[in-house]
């Protein structure tokens, strides 16, 4: 349980972090420069706030009201920085290790269970200065999951790594969020990464927490647009496979009892899914839709509307309780008399859908 | 190769033993003063970093005779020292490395302080959010990484302190066996008539022991380096 509300600074910025999560991995979103490395900095303990409250499953690591401040080394935040600052002077095995001579115990049983987890088992005697931009992170997870901590906090991870690099240690943390037991905090200013990891999201715009809530509902909010970025805005949808077709290479969902086909993933049937679609890659339709290429086809009903500057609208609509975003033309919105409680057709092409951002919940 | 006489082997036995033992006692507190000035701000600062090179600017005859003003005798601390432990400094090989640690003592401060500097205070945060309290993270991190900087400084000290002259004359004075190091007894050669050949055999043993030293740190210094950066 995360439990977080400060006010404090960084440098110019003033900085108003509140928000709270029960389980699972919690994301904060937002752009470069927001305040997000400030706000775990805070959570770590190596940067104080000016004032207000960090909890985690109910205990208090700093509370100003009640003049209590945690030194960093007795908070148990398990911190992964952007750059991995593995200790160049020690093995892979020494740093995994590190908190041992700090006093903290690390059962053996543990030491080998992130090893695997992370795959890391043939890096074990190698220095850091020897291991690849992937591999270093890997080792830096690793070490921090091995102190013991009450809460991970993971700032960029995978920031400075190139595409092939991130493809290769993101299946690596899709298993350590999913099968974790401590509260995740995860940083991120990468969409794609949020929607696949995250259980609930938090977003940061200019040093303040604008908006806070279960993922697939903030990702809806359509008055995020500033902080999120127009080409990024999307829903996150979720969906049991009930069919894969392998002559056409496809996957089939039920969402809310309505039919999807997204490219296939190895999934098994039965599995929930969660997958992001993009605003702009969603139509609206009313009426017949033969005579067309584009598969999904989704009975929505239009919850919202807002008009944007320039020719574009936004509309929210609900597959069952499920949010889905539309991003259209204003003409379009005019043309076809689109109008909140209006019942329609969502139209989303099967290879609109990014098959690395389907993931099993 | 010709064999050294009893007075240079004294000499040199002395010289290494207050080099050695100057070194011992002052790289410790070099260390802490390094940190200290690297890592720490407080006011009062800049007058501690004064303070600490002062040895560096001031005439070695001076820092001489400020050590036997406290150190002597019947100096304050001096007199506080035999009175309590039983050390004596006056005319006694202590008093000589005593006097080659404090000469020696800014040139060591200003590289330790520098290698410190240089190690990432990232590092040493995130030893910080593992658990470790200040003191391991120096033990554990920052000493290690700052190692061959500290070596640098203790040749540095070392060098220093074999050469040891003007403070050591004015604090201890010449006294065979006692405070007579290599670059005393070569002063005393050439005070001598008839001591040219004398100061010729001392001056090769200095610079040969001087040779030593720097090679020996080399390859010292070079097992550091890989050891720290740590290759593949």
């Amino acid at each position: 349980m995360i439990d977080i509300s400060i006010l404090g600074r960084a440098g110019d910025l003033p900085i108003a972090a509140d928000f709270h999560s029960s389980e699972g991995v919690m994301a904060l979103f937002g752009q470069s420069g927001a305040g997000k490395s400030t706000i775990t900095k805070m959570i770590a303990g190596l940067i104080r706030p000016d004032a207000g409250r960090i909890a985690i499953n109910g205990d208090t690591l700093f509370d100003s009201g009640k003049g209590i401040d945690v030194p960093v080394r007795r908070r148990r935040i398990g911190h992964v920085f952007q750059e991995a600052r593995l200790f160049p002077h020690l093995s892979v095995r020494s740093n995994l290790t590190f908190a041992r001579l700090a006093g903290r115990r690390i059962e053996p049983a543990a030491f080998d269970e992130v090893v695997e987890l992370l795959g890391i088992a043939p890096l074990l005697a190698r220095r850091p200065g020897s291991l690849s931009g992937g591999e270093k992170q890997r080792v830096a997870i690793g070490r921090a999951l091995l102190s013991s901590p009450r809460a991970l906090v993971m700032d960029e991870p995978l920031a400075s790594l190139d595409p092939g690099r991130k493809a290769e240690i993101l299946p690596f943390l899709d298993r350590l969020c999913h099968e974790s037991r401590i509260p995740i905090i995860y940083v991120s200013h990468a969409l794609e990464e949020v929607a696949r990891l995250a259980d609930t999201l938090t977003i940061v715009s200019q040093g303040r927490t604008v908006a806070t809530g279960p993922i697939a509902e903030i990702m809806t909010r359509l008055d995020l647009g500033v902080a999120t970025g127009r080409h990024e805005a999307g829903s996150i949808i979720e969906g049991r496979v009930v069919g894969q077709d392998a002559d056409w290479g496809l996957t089939t969902l039920s969402v809310e009892d309505q039919l999807l086909q997204v490219p296939s993933r190895e999934i098994a049937v039965g599995a929930t899914v969660r997958l992001r679609i993009r605003a702009r890659d969603v139509s609206i339709a009313i009426g017949a839709t033969d005579g067309l290429s584009i598969r999904n086809r989704l009975s929505v009903s239009i919850e919202a509307i807002t008009d944007e500057s320039g020719p574009y609208a936004e509309l929210l609509c609900r597959v069952g309780r499920q949010p889905l975003r539309a991003r259209l033309t204003r003409a379009s919105v005019a043309d076809l008399d689109l109008h909140p409680g209006k019942t329609v057709t969502a139209l989303i092409k099967t290879i609109a859908i990014d098959r690395r951002e389907i993931t099993g919940v | 190769m010709p064999s050294l006489d009893p007075a240079e082997w004294q000499a040199l036995s002395l010289t290494l033993k207050v080099a050695a033992t100057a070194l011992i006692v002052t790289l410790p507190v070099a260390i802490l003063a390094g940190y200290v000035l690297a890592r720490l701000r407080f006011p009062g600062h800049g007058i501690l970093n004064g303070l600490i090179h002062l040895p560096l600017v001031l005439p070695p005859v001076v820092t001489g005779y400020v050590l036997l003003i406290l150190f002597g005798r019947r100096g304050p601390i001096g007199s506080f020292l035999e009175e309590t432990f039983g050390i004596t400094f006056a005319f006694n090989w202590t008093g000589a490395a005593l006097a080659a640690g404090v000469m020696a003592f800014p040139l060591m401060v200003r590289p330790i302080r520098l290698a410190i500097e240089a190690v990432d205070p990232k590092l040493e945060e995130a030893a910080a959010t593992l658990g470790s309290p200040r003191v391991v993270v120096l033990a554990v991190v920052t000493l290690p990484l700052a190692l061959p900087g500290i070596l640098a400084a203790a040749i540095l000290g070392f060098a220093k302190a074999m050469g040891e002259f003007g403070a050591t004359i004015t604090f201890v004075s010449n006294i065979p066996g006692e405070t007579r190091t290599l670059a005393l007894a070569l002063y005393t050669a050439t005070q001598t008539p008839d001591g040219e050949l004398a100061a010729f055999r001392l001056t090769i043993l200095s610079t040969v022991v001087a040779f030593a030293a720097l090679i020996a740190s080399e390859v010292v210094a070079r097992r550091l380096a890989r050891a720290v950066k740590g290759g593949a």
